[in-house]
């Protein structure tokens, strides 16, 4: 298990597969499923491999098993188009509906999903809450509630030894934490971009797990 | 066959006689056989190919396109209008000459195909581009020849592939299509009439071989017997080729990076005291800046061009009477094909002066000299055509119109890289470009080609037609990032000198300064694609480019073990070379003509091991992976090793005893594959066939994602296409790719054969001499732990050492 750290007087986990966890709440946090986007592309002509879906539903139920989360939150994007659950296998829509069972299950709406995702179960909101912490899609600059949120995809890009280096990562800024993309197929930005910057609103540090340590990188 | 007066006069109005091949190919026309003619540069070979045309046109009036011209370059297209409009227009002919490359604006090419011209010159890619239009079995079922320049540049490449599969085409379209084929110097053109010939059938092709012109005249600098020890490209002997440059009309300074020409080229103004007019030309540049240069050589406003493989096919620059090769030639076919840069006449000597780098180089250059003058040429590597690069065809063809399965693949197997052509993995080709070709059948809906009822395939959408003609190709252009001189956002349109390749501007930062375009310059900033510089000061960094570093030829190598053990040769090398050898044979012993000598020795609490194995660098590269890997699990704790040429250097802390165990073949097999499937030679690789396949969507130039990036990843569908389908056809693409082109397993292989039975193992009692130069390249290479996972690990405790405040 990944080690904590404190943000708005709460311990939180970065897990390596990308998730958040918050043992106090038994709630487990994912942002940016993008689920179906392969199929989104196949039907444009791009036939990438359709095995996407049920890979990112694989690692999200060993997340839940490993934390044993009560409460699941995906914080917007969970799928890349609103006709996206239309194109579920059958296997991949059995899965989803027998968590959204199982747990207490939200779907946040993001910018691509609106609230596609509700016939698969679950509750479907544009913003939530829990405790001291709001939770949205999007980061909201204006706000100084702490909140954790998605959307950007941050990653992590150095230069060292010649080598670049790119790792998704936790995007911490002074009341935000951005959380990485958890889908396949989903590329990033650098945390270092001025849209990331602007939407931190505030000095960041880029947090990665890697092993059984949690890496703070400080941004800029 | 004789000529129609009208052409005949127009040679005779010029003083020139019509020469023996060129007659040869109008008779092979006439008797409508297709054609190849080799002949060395400047022997009229262009005007050769393009005489039936001429002689046709003039005698039998016709309709529509006669004629399709192919280059590899698209400046070559718009040179050859030049040379080709020039003697139309002198005949009086009434001929239209067009060009079609992807710069052609598309109301054009919209008019080219309603009113063809009769000769039009144009690209494989862009020939690719219009034979997938409905229109273009009408435009082309009258064409009667095609001619194929500069045949030789396209023959072992992706590129030759598709241009095979679209001759294929146009002879189903056009059946009595005559097939022309042009090259330069080639070692075997048997071999080449097959691949040009339909169904790879060489007796259907007419081999027409010009009378060769004056021998050239190829002189290898030594400056009072001395030549150095270490170095690669000749940079030493910078004053003494400046001289020969005063001395010269024009001269063409080639070298074989691009990273070379940007160091020659200063050292070159370095010492250009004389303030004499010195470009420098390679592929990274930007095309203006390239246009620029080629335009003021044109005029004849250069003395001197320093230059890459971008100026080595047959541009007739003029005036040129001096070719200067930096460093060793790797090939006799590549010496001879530069050396013809120089007097594009052919009754006169060219001229090329080789300026060797070292010892080995030295013995190289004297080498390719032989080999010149005994006329034997490296053979070219034919390979089975590529199947991301089929898969890309039979999607065009499908655009074009409904398709038989079983037709499309008598085609296909018509094509001479693809003769061999198993059914099977056609078909495979045929399902992937159908449905992705995996496993799981979740595509069934979103299939690119669906069967009709008549048993025809045919595209699912016209979309997908226009989405083909952006993404078709076989050139896969590394991830690149502008350079842009001016910094900041107030000079965003800053002037742009040209690219380099991502994984190079990785390494930079702001504040570095490189070499580049032949200026230092310092970064000043990134922002998106783009590089922002000024001029820097101080001594760079270089750029280092993937490509461009050509391995010598097996041939070759051949030829510089026997000038090793040839000891009557001896006398006429330089006092350097001559005592190099002698004390090699004392200390240790030569290299003989066919075994691989391993020297080990201890040197500075280090044991090195040192094997000749004579293969190229990309072959030794990949031993010297192979060899320590083993090492490492043997216990002997390997530290580093190098590769040249000529042989690989390895250092550890214990020494090998027994060296025959770690050339084992069974290293092939074990290490390799899983040293390969790791590397990102396999990801690069993947990322070129998922482009060419039509996967993943071309990067278009100019369009840079910003944002948030949508766009997918190949390394990311790579990563999923091995965990779920290892026998994905892609896959199985990358492979072939990775295992021939990036790190030449064939010759590996053969060395490690030859170890196997002849390896000879000297304990020498201190360094040798023939080890010295790889020695003296140590410390630019490194093997070991260089995980990204413990560089991370590094960077935050440096990172966090720089931020603490005590």
């Amino acid at each position: 298990m990944s080690v904590s750290f404190s943000f708005a007087g709460e311990s939180l986990q970065p897990l390596a597969c990308g998730a958040l966890w918050w043992p106090d709440q038994a709630t487990l946090f994912v942002a940016d499923l993008h689920f179906e986007k392969a199929s989104h592309f196949a039907a444009k002509g791009w036939l990438l491999p359709p095995h996407a879906t049920a890979d990112t539903i694989t690692t999200l139920i060993a997340a839940v098993e490993s934390t044993g989360a009560q409460r699941l939150v995906c914080l917007g994007d969970s799928f890349h188009d609103e006709a996206g659950p239309d194109r579920l296998s059958d296997e991949t829509r059995r899965a989803l509906m027998t968590m959204t069972r199982s747990l207490d299950w939200w779907w946040i709406t993001g910018n691509h999903d609106e609230d596609a995702a509700a016939v698969l179960g679950g509750r479907v909101m544009a913003e939530g809450s829990i405790g001291p912490l709001v939770l949205r899609h999007e980061a909201d600059p204006a706000d100084p509630t702490p909140e954790l949120s998605g959307h950007y995809h941050p990653k992590l890009v150095i230069r060292h030894r010649g080598r670049h280096i790119a790792r998704r990562c936790f995007a911490h800024g002074p009341t935000k934490l951005i959380l990485p993309a958890y889908g396949a197929f989903t590329g990033g930005l650098d945390i270092a971009d001025p849209a990331l910057q602007a939407a931190l609103a505030g000095p960041a540090t880029a947090l990665v797990v890697e092993g059984e340590r949690l890496l703070r990188f400080p941004v800029g | 066959m004789s000529l129609p007066p009208i052409i005949s006069d127009w040679f005779a109005a010029r003083g020139w006689q019509v020469r023996a091949h060129q007659l040869a190919m109008l008779d092979a026309a006439a008797r409508g056989r297709h054609s190849l003619l080799t002949a060395p540069t400047g022997a009229g070979k262009t005007l050769a190919g393009f005489l039936p045309t001429l002689a046709d046109l003039a005698t039998t009036p016709h309709e529509g396109l006669h004629t399709l011209y192919i280059s590899p370059l698209k400046a070559l297209a718009v040179d050859v209008q030049r040379n080709l409009l020039t003697p139309v227009a002198e005949m009086g002919l009434d001929v239209r000459v067009e060009t079609r490359t992807g710069d052609t604006p598309a109301a054009r090419k919209a008019r080219q195909k309603e009113q063809p011209p009769h000769i039009l010159l144009t690209t494989p890619e862009s020939l690719a581009n219009l034979l997938s239009s409905p229109e273009a079995a009408a435009m082309m079922a009258g064409v009667k020849r095609v001619i194929i320049d500069e045949i030789h540049a396209f023959g072992t490449t992706k590129r030759g592939d598709q241009l095979m599969l679209c001759l294929a085409c146009l002879q189903r379209l056009a059946p009595a299509l005559q097939r022309v084929g042009l090259s330069a110097t080639i070692a075997d053109p048997e071999s080449w009439a097959g691949w040009l010939a339909p169904d790879a059938d060489s007796t259907q092709v007419e081999i027409v071989v010009a009378e060769g012109g004056a021998d050239p005249a190829i002189d290898i600098l030594v400056i009072d017997d001395r030549i150095p020890w270490g170095g690669h490209n000749g940079r030493w002997a910078a004053r003494a080729v400046m001289k020969r440059i005063e001395a010269a009309r024009l001269a063409i300074v080639f070298v074989n990076t691009r990273a070379v020409a940007e160091l020659v080229f200063r050292d070159l103004w370095a010492e250009n005291d004389n303030a004499l007019p010195i470009g420098i030309h390679h592929g990274s540049l930007a095309p203006e800046a390239r246009r620029k240069v080629e335009a003021a050589m044109a005029a004849g406003k250069l003395r001197a061009i320093v230059a890459t493989a971008s100026l080595d096919l047959g541009l007739d620059w003029g005036d040129v009477d001096l070719v200067i090769q930096m460093g060793a030639p790797k090939g006799a076919s590549r010496l001879l094909q530069r050396t013809g840069r120089a007097n594009h006449r052919m009754d006169e000597a060219s001229r090329c002066l080789i300026v060797p780098g070292n010892r080995f180089e030295y013995l190289e250059a004297l080498a390719a000299r032989d080999a010149v003058q005994a006329g034997e040429l490296d053979p070219d590597g034919f390979r089975p055509g590529a199947l991301d690069v089929l898969a890309q065809h039979v999607v065009g063809c499908a655009a074009a119109g409904p398709f038989f399965p079983d037709e499309l693949y008598d085609e296909v197997k018509s094509a001479a890289p693809y003769a061999g052509l198993t059914r099977a993995a056609f078909d495979a080709v045929l399902g992937y470009a159908a449905t992705g070709g995996y496993a799981l059948k979740a595509y069934e809906r979103y299939q690119r080609l669906v069967t009709q009822p008549d048993g025809r395939m045919r595209l699912r959408s016209a979309a997908l037609a226009r989405q083909w003609r952006m993404n078709s190709g076989t050139i896969v252009e590394a991830v690149a990032m502008n350079v842009v001189f001016g910094s900041g956002k107030s000079s965003r349109h800053g002037r742009k000198l040209g690219q380099v390749e991502e994984y190079f501007a990785g390494q930079l930062r702001v504040g570095d300064s490189f070499m580049f375009a032949g200026q230092t310059l310092e970064v000043t900033g990134f922002d998106g694609a783009d590089i922002h510089v000024r001029m820097g000061r101080g001594s760079p960094k270089v750029p280092v480019y993937a490509g461009g570093r050509m391995p010598m030829t097996t041939r070759l190598a051949a030829r510089v073990r026997g000038l090793m053990n040839d000891r009557a040769r001896w006398p006429g090398m330089p006092d350097d070379v001559r005592e190099w050898l002698a004390i090699q044979a004392r200390v240790s012993r030569l290299p003989g003509e066919d075994d691989v000598l391993v020297e080990t020795f201890l040197r500075d609490d280090r044991w090195y091991m040192v094997v000749y194995g004579f293969a190229g660098h990309p072959a030794h590269q990949t031993l010297g992976m192979l060899v320590t890997q083993r090492m490492e699990r043997a216990g002997l704790k390997p530290l580093g090793f190098v590769a040249s040429d000529y042989a690989m250097a390895c250092w550890s802390l214990d020494p090998v005893d027994d060296p025959q165990p770690l050339f084992d073949p069974t290293v092939l097999e074990d290490e390799l594959a899983e040293w390969l499937a790791a590397s990102p030679f396999l990801r690069r690789a993947f990322r070129e066939v998922a482009i060419i396949g039509g996967l993943i969507e071309r990067v278009q130039p100019g369009v840079h994602k910003s944002g948030k990036a949508m766009s997918v990843s190949s390394d990311l569908i790579y990563d999923v296409l091995r965990r779920h389908e290892p026998d994905h056809l892609l896959l199985t693409a990358a492979w072939t790719d990775a295992r021939g082109k990036l790190t030449d397993i064939a010759r590996l292989a053969a060395l490690l054969e030859q170890a196997h039975g002849r390896l000879t193992h000297v304990r020498a009692a201190h360094v040798t001499p023939l080890a010295v130069p790889s020695l003296l390249t140590i410390g630019r290479e490194r093997v070991g732990d260089s995980a990204d996972s413990a560089l991370l690990l590094e960077a935050e405790a440096l990172i966090a050492e720089a931020m603490r405040v005590d």
